[in-house]
């Protein structure tokens, strides 16, 4: 099998926020398309990657999906060549004092930077000994207030800049790992299917704005009209702070959901399959709403069954997000051989019990 | 003027970039000992850990000036094993643990890559993500197959870069200090007796300037350190009063902060020099805070001292910022001022 990890790396060094992805879709692109028949560009950015099935045409198709974009910042005011932010995503603000930044400044310049968050004395009495809003905190890039002036402006990108790190045992850490992970395990899926026989077509979908609004998810559901998705994303590994029936230990198995936005007849297959492979599993529960693009695609159009795959992630979140290799994988390996598994005529097997 | 460029960036970037928390300070010492070694008539490392380097002038009647600078950083020791590579850690030295969360950080002498992570946002209640995260809850993960020991160091993974007309990296508080003594003790003027105490655990406690300072017995003594710029806009756009100091205004000269009234004969005359020289200089604001210069002030029969700081934003951070001009000025003012230094200036009359 090929080795993931450079191209997972790659990934999780470029910034890719929610709504400017191409960064992280232009490496993706270079990445699926000798595995894949065809990749475009949806209208919205989002990635598709076609690989024909050898069924008869009109053949039956899978979509699998999993987001690229990554949570972050844009500049929201600048005075006296520091810059004010505003979050992009689901930003925890307790990571962001000390943070190394990348400003991605208007002029076409990356300017390394640093979150600063400035001492009590200088915010409101409201902020207290607790945590500043957002809008307290400042970003420093270390030039002088008129090159800022010059080179900055409102609305420009603020990403995470530290590199990734590999960790003892098999474990990557660093910023957007989540969803990183995923495209990665799409990626091994993409590549295990490149030695295998498969009756269907087999869209490979990275999806932009999950973190903001399941926008890709939406408008490729609709554009692609599959019979069947799954969608990857990453779930919560137990470990420092995470524990709890949420929480599932990192490196031992996928995740593999149930709840209201899952068809159970997807989930039931998927399950069985993984036994009959021996990989390791563990049932994730969503009681409403999983919270990923699982929620828009099962929703759109006249409605697609969909599953829904997790990776345990620990510090999800935060710039040192850690997934183990091992589990992305694991689930790329389930992907790839539930592809080959589906008959032409699997869609009409799929029943409410 | 001494020489500026290049070879002084590359060799605080070497220093920053090592981990030497206090009391663990080999990392710094082993550069000190490489750089000083060529130049000094005399060089021992002490009880404690601290380089204590002498160059001897060449003039009659020279005085003993003792330039101090601090090999210590804050940092981290690994107290606990949680399991599965997860460390229980406290803090050593002032850190702020509001930088700690979702920070990258090299363990042990091997520097074993690790981060220090949190709890996802996703699994707390709107009160929770308000609040600090208490050290008692924050780990050094290593990755499951990660193995340190108990009592191992650990700094934050930081890089030097040179942006602009600044340098961000960690520990910028004090290895400019170590750097800049390196170079003045390169480039001694002949008229003193230069003694260098490269020092170990400012960070808690001045313990490695005293002893230091009792070795050497100087004349006079300046402490060579980084003070916070803290610089900031306030939150109401009103004026900042209290910034300590300010970037791009020069060496911060010290009057007077929590531990010394620095003595103000060496402070005039760093002051005159400044002018006389037209090197650009700040005093930093008189108020709390302090250097190696509590220490050494009130060694043996009590030693006539001063501070001098390169200032830096961000202090104990994981990202410190400073000007290179600021540094270049702090070091032509020290040699300027060695250099023209006589008995006079601190004659008892």
């Amino acid at each position: 099998m090929p080795d993931i990890l450079p191209f997972l790396k790659s990934l999780l060094s470029v910034a890719g926020l929610s709504g400017d992805e191409a960064p992280a879709a232009g490496l993706i692109a270079e990445k699926w398309r000798p595995l894949v028949d065809e990749v475009h560009l949806s209208r919205v950015g989002s990635l598709h990657g076609l690989r024909k099935g050898s069924g008869n045409s009109p053949r039956p198709s899978i979509m699998i999906a999993a987001h690229m974009d990554g949570i972050g910042m844009r500049v929201s005011k600048i005075v006296d060549g520091f810059l004010h932010i505003t979050n992009i995503g689901g930003i925890d603000l307790r990571v962001l004092p000390g943070a190394e930044m990348t400003v991605h400044a208007t002029s076409g310049k990356e300017m390394p930077a640093v979150v600063v968050l400035p001492p009590a004395r200088f915010l409101p009495e409201s902020a207290g000994d607790g945590f500043p809003g957002i809008e307290h905190l400042l970003v420093d890039t270390g030039l002088l207030p008129r090159e800022v002036a010059r080179q900055v402006r409102v609305g420009d990108l603020v990403s995470f800049a530290n590199e990734p790190l590999e960790l003892a045992g098999g474990v990557i850490s660093g910023h957007t790992v989540d969803n990183r992970a995923s495209v990665a395990a799409l990626t091994v899926c993409l590549e295990e299917l490149q030695n295998k026989m498969h009756t269907w077509d087999v869209w490979a979908v990275a999806t932009v704005q999950e973190e903001v609004s399941l926008l890709g998810a939406y408008s490729s559901a609709f554009a692609l009209r599959p019979q069947v998705a799954i969608v990857l994303d990453a779930g919560f590994a137990s470990g420092p702070g995470a524990s709890g029936w949420q929480a599932f230990p990192m490196g031992k198995g996928v995740g593999l959901c149930i709840g209201p936005n899952m068809h159970p007849f997807l989930h039931k297959k998927l399950k069985e399959l993984a036994d009959r492979l021996e990989i390791p599993w563990y049932l994730d529960i969503t009681p409403t709403d999983s919270g990923t693009d699982a929620f828009a695609v099962q929703i759109t159009a006249e409605g697609i069954p969909t599953a829904l795959m997790e990776l345990p992630i620990r510090y999800m979140h935060t710039p040192v997000e850690s997934v183990a290799v091992k589990d992305i994988e694991r689930v790329g390996h389930l992907l790839a051989e539930f592809v080959a598994s589906l008959e032409a005529d699997f869609v009409d097997t799929i029943i409410w019990e | 003027m001494p020489t500026f460029g290049n070879a002084q960036l590359k060799l605080l970037e070497r220093l920053c970039n090592v981990i030497a928390v206090s009391g663990d300070e080999g990392e710094v010492r082993r550069i000190v000992l490489e750089e000083v070694k060529p130049y000094a008539d005399e060089v021992k490392v002490d009880a404690l850990g601290s380089v204590l380097a002498t160059r001897l002038g060449r003039t009659k009647n020279r005085m003993r000036v003792m330039l101090d600078a601090h090999m210590d950083e804050v940092g981290f020791m690994i107290v606990a094993a949680d399991g599965d590579g997860i460390y229980c850690f406290e803090t050593v030295g002032g850190i702020n643990v509001r930088h700690l969360v979702g920070k990258q950080v090299f363990v042990g002498r091997q520097r074993m890559p690790a981060v220090i992570g949190a709890k996802p946002v996703h699994l707390m209640d709107a009160e929770e993500s308000t609040k600090k995260v208490p050290l008692e809850s924050l780990r050094i993960d290593l990755g499951p197959a990660g193995k340190a020991q108990v009592g191992d160091r650990a700094g934050f993974a930081t890089q030097f870069r040179r942006v602009g007309p600044s340098m961000m990296a960690k520990a910028i508080d004090d290895r400019i200090g170590v750097a800049t003594l390196i170079e003045l003790f390169r480039q001694a003027p002949s008229n003193i007796d230069l003694c260098a105490a490269f020092s170990v655990q400012e960070e808690i406690g001045l313990r490695g300037a005293k002893v230091a300072a009792q070795y050497f017995d100087p004349d006079l003594a300046i402490a060579v350190d980084s003070t916070p710029a803290n610089d900031l806009p306030l939150h109401d756009g009103s004026e900042n009063t209290t910034y300590n100091t300010k970037l791009g205004l020069g060496p911060a000269i010290y009057i007077a902060d929590g531990s010394t009234l620095h003595d103000p004969r060496l402070v005039r005359f760093l002051q005159a020099t400044a002018e006389a020289e037209g090197i650009p200089y700040q005093f930093r604001q008189p108020g709390g805070g302090g250097t190696d210069s509590g220490a050494i002030q009130r060694s043996l029969t009590g030693i006539p001292t001063v501070s001098v700081s390169v200032p830096h934003r961000y202090t104990h951070s994981p990202v410190s910022i400073a000007r290179v001009d600021d540094w270049k000025n702090t070091i032509n003012l020290l040699h300027a001022a060695l250099k023209h230094m006589t008995r006079e200036l601190i004659a008892v009359r």
